[in-house]
Order: structure tokens, then C-alpha cells, then sequence
């Protein structure tokens, strides 16, 4: 385990009240919703914030996407790398 | 043929409706159109109910509710209600006058996601004396504390001109204590009733850059922490031009009291008939009608737009601007150096230095003689 995965994995993420994350069917996507602003997500990122329920720790999130995604080769280092890209883009705080 | 090409544009993502353009304010740099609609032809619930179904079943997303003053609307509860439920992210654009706190919970029990609270200053002398009422500043902050009580996100919203710009650091201060999640600081877009001003609101040079820096010094000790500063300059000084809303019909669609709809808040001031929301359809309007499909794209634009490689990232700039100012709207806009009008841009500048004109406000009694010069 590295760094940022050390003082990470315990944590447990929840979307910062300033953002709505829901799916565009226009868009075919998910969305993160904010005012006056709108952020087109990845597939993985989508996957990621639907586990983000403010009872998860981070590496509940990767358990229970390694049960849904067993063949994604490198998920956990993913998981941590967007943890840390949402909190810096305001997207997610910690409980 | 462009109509075809044009024939699946993207979708109107933001639209903006405005209820109506009554307002308790009377803000010299007010952007509303200067012959001012009355309120008997502002369009009734049940169309604006149809038109933000029609909306969002393009595609739109976000949504504004603004005016004038939209909680001068009765019926806003019920069309923010109506938006939610179709999944709307909903803002309100509002001076705050009139927003009780019974109102504020029946807006949160209605769905409303957000609210954008507008200062003209950050002391009650200027403030009031700015929107031109008393006790204005007074029942902002008051609006402040009831917004981030009801724990809706709050974006304030700060309009510089040259008379305020100089009081920044009051301006952020009074961000962080009212504590803003964003806090726009946005200098004046000069149309409609600021276009008539404009030689008193434009801020010098050196103001703009003064004003900059200590933005950025205020922003460089926070370290990420509340409220997020974004500060909007004018492009009188610049020399390319902004693209005119992202691309003229491209993500946009306002739509004003009397049901017009618009590919920006002020093309109405252009000489091009728009259609309206009370006899067509949001879809028939965004796809398919002239006005929206004159300005789309690059195809019409003008020498030297039309062979310059920066086409795709402004699109020639605004028309409204270049119709303002060179009296011709497909011209490019001449804040770009390399549009044959440049020269405007300088000769706005050296106007503002001593102004010409008393400095008038929004007001209906005397919109009516100016529209009439
Ligand atoms: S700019 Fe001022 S007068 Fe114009 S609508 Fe906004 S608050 Fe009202
Ligand atoms: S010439 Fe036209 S396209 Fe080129 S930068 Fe200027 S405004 Fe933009």
C-alpha cells in the first residue's frame, strides 16, 4: 500500500451538498449538477459516485466494485486516483 | 445547404426563463431591454409549464428563473415545483427582495436547488443608492442568512462598475462572512440599459488590474477553502473577443416575459424577428426557426473571421456587440484587433473618461422617452 491509498482507504466520501449527480438521458451519461454548471462523467466515475452513499469508506467502494467488475485490472489505484481528483474539484467531502 | 446541416443541432442545455421585467430594483447597468414589456403580456403558468416540459424533453438541464425580479411571479412556487419534478437543476436569479422566509421554505419544499443572490455593493449607503432603494442592502443580508439557513448552495453575486470596484476587498470580505459557496465578481455586460451608461460604469484599465490583483492575492491565502472567487472582466480591454453564449444557438435558449425566445438575453435588440414560445414549440423554435439558424456555425461569417484560424473558439464574437457598436450585426466583433473597427473599442474607452450623459436609471417612467430618440 502507498501513501495516498494508506490515508485514504478509511475514509468515508459523500457528495458535497453543492452538487446533484444524476443520469442525463439526453446526455446518455451521468452528470454531477451544480449551480449554474454541469460535469459530463465517465463511465467509471459514475460507477464509482454510485457507491458513494456517506456510510462507505473507500475501500468498501472497491470491494463492492471488484464483486460487480471482478476482470478491471488496476481498480483500486483508479478508485483512489478519482477519490482524490473529486475532492480537489469540491465534488465529494469526507464524513 | 446550412438547414441541413443545421437540422440536429445540439440541445438547448441551459435555459434561461424570464418571468417577468418587473423588478423593485432600478440598477443603472440593468441589461433588460430599455422599452421595457408590461405584465399583461407576460406569458401565463400554463405556458411556461409547457415550455420548460418541451425544454427538458430536449435535452435542457439547467435552468434559470430569473427577470426583472422572478418572485414578483405568484405562480413560481409552482413552476420550480414543475421543474423539479422533470429534473431540472433549478436556479433562482434573484435580488432577494421579497424573499420572506416563508417563501424560502416553500421553495425548498418545492425543489429549488439553488439561489443567486445579487449585491450592487458591499455597504448599505452604496448599495441602496446603486439599485436606487432604501433598505435594499438591509434585506439582502437578512435573504443571506435565511439562504444558507434553508442550506441551499449560495452564489452572490457582485456587479463592478468603475463607482465600486475600488471597494473590492469590502466586497470579498463581505463574501466570507456571509459565507457564499461562489461568489461571482462580474463587471457589467454593457447592453440595454448599461449600454446607455456605459461611459459612466466602465471601469478604467488600471481599476480592472488593480481589482485583479487583489483578487488573486485574497485567493492565493484562502487554499482552497470557501467562498470560490470567480471574477468576470470585461472585453473592452481585450483583444479577441468572448464566443457570444458558447456559439450562438448552441446551448442556450432564454426565453423572456412576453414568450420570445432568444439565443441570448439581449439579441432582442437585433434587427431579426424572433419567434415565440405562445405559438410555437420549444423543439420547432431551437431546430428549426431563421433566427436561430442565421448565427449558427461558421458558415456565414465575415471577412476576416472567415478565413482566420481562431473561428472555432469565438465564431466571430458577439452580435449584439457588433451590432451596438458598428450599427452592422454581421460584422465581426470589434473588440477582435483584427476586425477593421477596432478602433471603437478605444474610443469606448477614452468616452468613459469623461462621460457625456447623465447616468440613467432602469425605470419605467423613463424608459419611454429614450426608446423614442
Ligand atoms: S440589474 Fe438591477 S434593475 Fe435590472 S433586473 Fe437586475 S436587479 Fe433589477
Ligand atoms: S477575426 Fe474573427 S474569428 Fe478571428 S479571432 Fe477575430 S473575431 Fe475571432
Amino acid at each position: 500500500m502507498n501513501e495516498l491509498s494508506d490515508s485514504l482507504s478509511g475514509k468515508v466520501p459523500k457528495l458535497n451538498r453543492l452538487f446533484k449527480f444524476q443520469f442525463e438521458p439526453a446526455q446518455d451519461c451521468y452528470v454531477l449538477l451544480f449551480p449554474e454548471g454541469m460535469v459530463k462523467l465517465n463511465p467509471s466515475a459514475s460507477e464509482i459516485l454510485l457507491q458513494v452513499n456517506g456510510e462507505r469508506t473507500i475501500s468498501d467502494i472497491i470491494d463492492a466494485l471488484l464483486t460487480k467488475f471482478p476482470d478491471a485490472e488496476g481498480l483500486g489505484e483508479d478508485v483512489f486516483a478519482f477519490f482524490e481528483h473529486a475532492e480537489e474539484k469540491r465534488w465529494i467531502n469526507y464524513v | 445547404m446550412s438547414e441541413a446541416k443545421h437540422s440536429q443541432p445540439g440541445p438547448p442545455l441551459w435555459l434561461l426563463a424570464e418571468l417577468t421585467y418587473e423588478c423593485p430594483l432600478h440598477c443603472p447597468y440593468c441589461s433588460n431591454p430599455v422599452n421595457l414589456g408590461s405584465r399583461e403580456q407576460e406569458c401565463d403558468t400554463d405556458t411556461w409549464l409547457r415550455v420548460l416540459s418541451e425544454a427538458r424533453a430536449m435535452g435542457a438541464v439547467q435552468l434559470g428563473f430569473s427577470g426583472g425580479e422572478p418572485l414578483l411571479r405568484k405562480d413560481l412556487e409552482v413552476l420550480v415545483k414543475h421543474a423539479s419534478d422533470l429534473g431540472f437543476y433549478t436556479n433562482l436569479i434573484t435580488s432577494g427582495i421579497g424573499l420572506t422566509e416563508k417563501r424560502i421554505a416553500a421553495l425548498r419544499e418545492a425543489g429549488l436547488d439553488h439561489i443567486q443572490l445579487s449585491f450592487q455593493a458591499a455597504n448599505a449607503d452604496a448599495n441602496d443608492l446603486i439599485g436606487n432603494k432604501r433598505h435594499s442592502f438591509e434585506q439582502k443580508l437578512k435573504v443571506a442568512k435565511l439562504v444558507k439557513q434553508y442550506e441551499y448552495p449560495m452564489v452572490l453575486n457582485f456587479c463592478l462598475t468603475a463607482q465600486n470596484i475600488d471597494q473590492i476587498d469590502d466586497v470579498m470580505a463581505l463574501s466570507c462572512e456571509l459565507d457564499g459557496d461562489y461568489v461571482e465578481l462580474a463587471t457589467v455586460q454593457y447592453y440595454g440599459w448599461a449600454y446607455l451608461n456605459r461611459d459612466h460604469l466602465l471601469p478604467a484599465k488600471a481599476q480592472l488590474e488593480a481589482a485583479e490583483a487583489k483578487v488573486n492575492a485574497f485567493r492565493a491565502q484562502q487554499q482552497g477553502k470557501s467562498p470560490h472567487f470567480i471574477f468576470v472582466t470585461p472585453d473592452y480591454y481585450e483583444d479577441r473577443p468572448k464566443a457570444c453564449m458558447n456559439g450562438w444557438a448552441t446551448t442556450f435558449l432564454t426565453v423572456t416575459p412576453d414568450g420570445s425566445a432568444l439565443p441570448c438575453h439581449s439579441a432582442k435588440i437585433l434587427p431579426l424577428t424572433f419567434p415565440n414560445v405562445k405559438n410555437k414549440s420549444i423543439k420547432a423554435i431551437w431546430r428549426e426557426d431563421f433566427s436561430f439558424n442565421h448565427f449558427r456555425g461558421t458558415d456565414w461569417l465575415p471577412s476576416p473571421c472567415k478565413t482566420c484560424d481562431e473561428k472555432e473558439k469565438d465564431f466571430g464574437g458577439c452580435r449584439c456587440q457588433a451590432y451596438m457598436l458598428t450599427g452592422d450585426m454581421y460584422k465581426t466583433d470589434p473588440v477582435c484587433s483584427k476586425s477593421p473597427d477596432h478602433s471603437l473599442m478605444a474610443q469606448a474607452v477614452k468616452n468613459s473618461e469623461s462621460p457625456s450623459r447623465e447616468l440613467v436609471y432602469r425605470d419605467p417612467k423613463v424608459s419611454i422617452p429614450i426608446t423614442e430618440i
